[in-house]
């Protein structure tokens, strides 16, 4: 716990207002939406308003060598937001301002804490969108997902927000602040800090503010869903989607048991008997060619045996969205405890690893569906348990480092979208291996020497 | 489900009762954050404690042991909600917060008992007689305290209670509907009847149409007879009770209900008609919860649950509306009341009441069905974060041009009206149900 002194050091750097610390504030910063995590609570949540208030915080909290913990909305999947070592949260809530919308540069300039979806509305009366579309686009913020580099239904054929991000303005660990990139295209100059702090969770510098690429919003597109009694024509589809040169912007899975769970939660007439379905979207600006898009995945659906179903209008699309839009909530709903994994694999593994979730279900008695986006590889397997069955979840626990193993063997990836945080921090060295691991550390120690940005995530803690 | 079986099954408690029972309902709850994105009270304040899932947090960390449920922050925390679920459709897991901020709220009380203050408002509601007595005093002294604003239809504070309720937002700015000295109740006959009636119908006219909005009352009892049905108006009846129950004070809304149960099985009636949304949200949802287990009243309450109808929908889908003919020419946006839209249902139907009026164009706004900052007396109680959610409604009416706001809810209609004066233009604000009346009074002209 910190003394009064330091608290009203805090209030007078950032306002009373500002910062909090009573039990029931602190308590509602020592979570965030990651399931199975240990919580704790910080010794204090700071709401800065400016740059400069983050500075004198960060050069205040090294004087005194409290951790700081960054957070957007605290809607990550990996725990990368919780106090692990208490110490201050800083939430960037209050830092929520679209400072410019640039439609002749395809650029917006906002603070951390503005929320990806207010981006897109303020940008849509420009004919603009930015397209980094996470599950939580209506709630998270522009700060927490490129921190998370965080990816979501379009990353086939639109990338993941490392794409949209042209500059930055960073605090470090030694209070200075940062700023790099900007509005222009290409910038070769110096290293290349954006890669440095996107995806790096918090640990290695404080985001301030962003400046975010926008691209004009597709005019048309096309959506259609195919059911598969085998999981190889689904794979094959996928491949035969690809194979004809059509780069959906949403080609997504789900399994049997997803399907027949989100049958029995929304009862919109899915087709349970079915092993697999794909949900598919073709956009772009002109209508012939969306057209042309959709008429070859039509075909390669049919000649991998799949029962097609198009969308003629909007409402027709929303029932095919109602499917993938309800699987983590149906699935969710047969227990109180849902563990969302991400592992990755290549594209072409996309059956295996189906395959081998579904086994890895069966073998440890779990409740276990998967859905995720098969266009980019990346696959939710999703485990239902009871927090208070200890056996049960012993044997999830197992399922999930068997999962990681899984697709590591198949040539994929820990995380694809959640990031490392400390839910997977212990698997990193089965992907990175002993020298990976050296430059993590190097990398983090020459910016935050003293361990004290996000502590615990990621990097390994040196123990000196 | 048959009356008999469920007499079988009544739990002994119910959430209302201990706040253990609610613990599958806080298990629901995946921490996911999507009630960020509706939550009108962290639109405002943008800090945790202020959303759902951190007030389930709470609950858990209370039934848990790791939270005393006395803490002043922990009933600080569970009172800054408006009770609106607009939580609760962005929920993927589908969770009752309702229920769990009711259940909490009780069990605070059931813990520290009332604030005097609300133990002697709430004590006088259980005495039809005293609260009506009260309530036409006020109505009767009113002029003392505050000045008359549009032509005797809204008030303002005069300045010496100005400056004294700047605080909470009594300030010279301010304006309240008019109380009525005579209630709606007390103006019209206890049955209107009509020759060959379509239905009977039996109007819970709830205190807010009965003392602020009499007008508006009278309209909704018109637009019946103007179709033919048989309108019944207990004088039995009180408040509903939802007033009282969001505080924690179960007794006292069980004997409201119990109270208003019975005045309306008198009736005979086959359908129970509200211009509330709060109000048919008790009788169809709350009352059931409430008398639970209560073998008498539960199965009673469970039967008039089914015969409850917001007036718009009584009007579109058990009745077919005569079509009004008399012209308006007015430019109308409509507001969904939270308790309406998300406690009732009620959405499509008022629309389509107002697309059929001759003149009246109806202009959307953004975000209709986002709240008010009303939630009863949430907007006296926490003035400040409810200015900040109304002003955010003043600024979505005004970009739709409108010229009026309709809506139909009271409770809305008071928050609308100082919204609109104070961060708006001073649009005119009416219960919906008004519009079709003063069609239809139009075409007799």
């Amino acid at each position: 716990m910190l003394d009064k002194e330091i608290i009203a050091q805090l209030e007078a750097l950032a306002g009373k207002d500002n910062v909090l610390t009573g039990t029931v504030d602190r308590l509602t910063y020592s979570y965030d939406a990651t399931a199975d995590l240990p919580r704790k609570m910080p010794d204090v949540v700071v709401l800065p308003t400016d740059t400069a208030m983050v500075q004198a915080l960060v050069r205040f909290a090294r004087e005194h060598r409290i951790p700081i913990y960054p957070r957007g909305a605290g809607t990550n999947l990996s725990g990368g937001t919780v106090p692990l070592k208490q110490g201050i949260v800083l939430s960037f809530q209050q830092m929520n301002k679209i400072l410019d919308i640039d439609p002749a540069n395809l650029t917006a300039v906002v603070q951390p804490g503005v929320v990806i979806g207010a981006l897109n509305a303020a940008v849509a009366p420009h004919g603009l969108i930015y397209p980094p579309d996470p599950g939580t686009v209506a709630t998270a913020t522009m700060g927490g997902s490129a921190a998370e580099n965080s990816g979501g239904l379009r990353g086939l054929k639109y990338g993941v927000t490392k794409n949209y991000i042209m500059g930055m303005e960073v605090v470090l660990a030694n209070g200075e602040a940062v700023r790099f990139g900007g509005k222009t295209v290409k910038n070769v100059t110096a290293y290349d800090f954006g890669t440095l702090f996107i995806g790096s969770e918090g640990t290695l510098g404080i985001i301030t503010e962003l400046t975010a690429k926008l691209i004009p919003a597709p005019k048309h597109r096309r959506t259609m869903t195919g059911a598969f009694r085998t999981l190889a024509d689904a794979g094959n589809a996928v491949a035969g989607i690809i194979a004809a040169q059509v780069i959906p912007a949403t080609l997504e899975i789900m399994d049997r048991m997803t399907i027949r769970t989100v049958e029995d939660f929304a009862r919109i007439g899915l087709p349970t008997e079915a092993e697999a379905l794909l949900l598919i979207e073709v956009d772009g600006m002109s209508a012939d060619l969306v057209q042309a898009e959709a008429e070859a995945v039509m075909q390669v659906v049919r000649d991998n045996h799949g029962d097609l179903k198009t969308a003629e209008t909007d409402q027709e699309r929303d029932r095919l969205w109602t499917a993938r839009r309800n699987a983590l909530p149906a699935l969710a709903s047969l227990n109180n405890t849902v563990i969302l994994e991400d592992a990755t694999v290549p594209r072409s593994r996309i059956t295996d690893m189906l395959v081998a979730c579904e086994q890895i279900g069966r073998k440890y008695d779990l409740v276990l569906g998967t859905f995720g986006h098969a266009g980019d590889g990346n696959l939710h397997p999703t485990i239902l348990c009871d927090k208070n069955d200890q056996d049960e979840m012993a044997r999830m626990h197992k399922a999930v480092d068997e999962i990681f193993q899984v697709a590591l063997d198949f040539g994929g990836t820990l995380s694809g979208e959640h990031g490392i945080g400390m839910a997977k921090m212990r698997y990193l060295g089965n992907e990175l291996g002993d020298s990976g691991l050296n430059l993590l550390r190097s990398i983090k120690e020459s910016l935050d020497p003293d361990y004290l940005l996000n502590p615990g995530k990621m990097v390994p803690v040196r123990e000196v | 489900m048959t009356a008999a079986t469920t007499t079988a099954t009544r739990p002994t408690k119910t959430y209302h009762d201990e706040l253990a029972v609610i613990r599958a309902e806080l298990d629901k709850c995946m921490k996911c954050g999507n009630c960020m994105a509706v939550c009108p009270v962290y639109g405002a304040e943008k800090k945790e404690a202020a959303v759902t899932r951190s007030k389930i947090a709470v609950a858990q960390a209370v039934l848990d042991g790791d939270l005393e449920l006395d803490d002043p922050e922990v009933y600080e925390m569970a009172f800054n909600c408006l009770v609106c679920k607009s939580c609760m459709t962005n929920c993927p897991t589908k969770v009752n917060f309702d229920r769990i901020m009711l259940a909490l709220r009780a069990a605070l009380v059931r813990q520290n008992g009332l604030p005097w203050l609300k133990r002697m408002i709430f004590s006088t509601l259980k005495h039809p007689k005293l609260f009506d007595a009260s309530m036409r005093l006020g109505a009767a002294l009113q002029p003392l305290a505050f000045r008359s604003e549009q032509g005797g239809r809204a008030i303002s504070p005069r300045s010496p209670f100005a400056l004294a309720g700047g605080a909470i937002g009594f300030d010279a700015d301010r304006r309240l509907p008019a109380p009525q000295v005579t209630p709606l109740r007390e103006q019209v006959p206890e049955v209107v009847r009509v020759t060959n009636p379509v239905a009977r119908a039996a109007f819970f006219t709830g205190d807010s149409l009965n003392y602020f909005y009499p007008d508006a009352g009278r309209d909704l009892i018109e637009v019946l007879t103007a179709n033919n049905v048989e309108v019944h108006i207990p004088r039995g009846q009180n408040c509903c009770g939802v007033p009282v129950l969001v505080h924690g004070d179960v007794d006292t809304v069980r004997t409201l209900a119990r109270n208003n149960i019975d005045a309306f099985e008198a009736t005979g009636c086959d359908y129970l008609i509200t211009g509330c949304g709060s109000c048919g949200g008790a009788w169809q949802h709350d009352y059931t919860e409430l008398l639970a287990s209560d073998p008498v009243y539960g199965p009673k309450a469970e039967k008039w649950a089914g015969r409850t109808y917001d007036i718009s929908t009584f009007l579109t889908r058990i009745i077919s509306l005569r079509p009004p003919r008399g012209r308006i020419d007015k430019v109308v946006t409509y507001h969904d009341s939270c308790h309406l839209k998300k406690s009732m249902g009620v959405a499509a139907e008022p629309r389509e009441i107002l697309r059929m009026i001759p003149g009246l164009s109806l202009r959307e706004m953004s975000a209709p069905d986002s709240c008010c900052g009303s939630g009863g007396s949430y907007v006296l109680t926490h003035f400040q974060t409810a200015s900040t959610i109304g002003r955010k409604k003043a600024e979505d009416i005004e970009r739709t041009g409108a010229d009026t706001v309709s809506v139909g809810c009271p409770a809305c209609m008071m928050q609308l009206l100082d919204n609109v004066h104070r961060f708006g233009a001073q649009q005119e604000v009416t219960h919906t149900i008004s519009l079709l009346a003063e069609s239809y009074r139009r075409e007799r002209a």
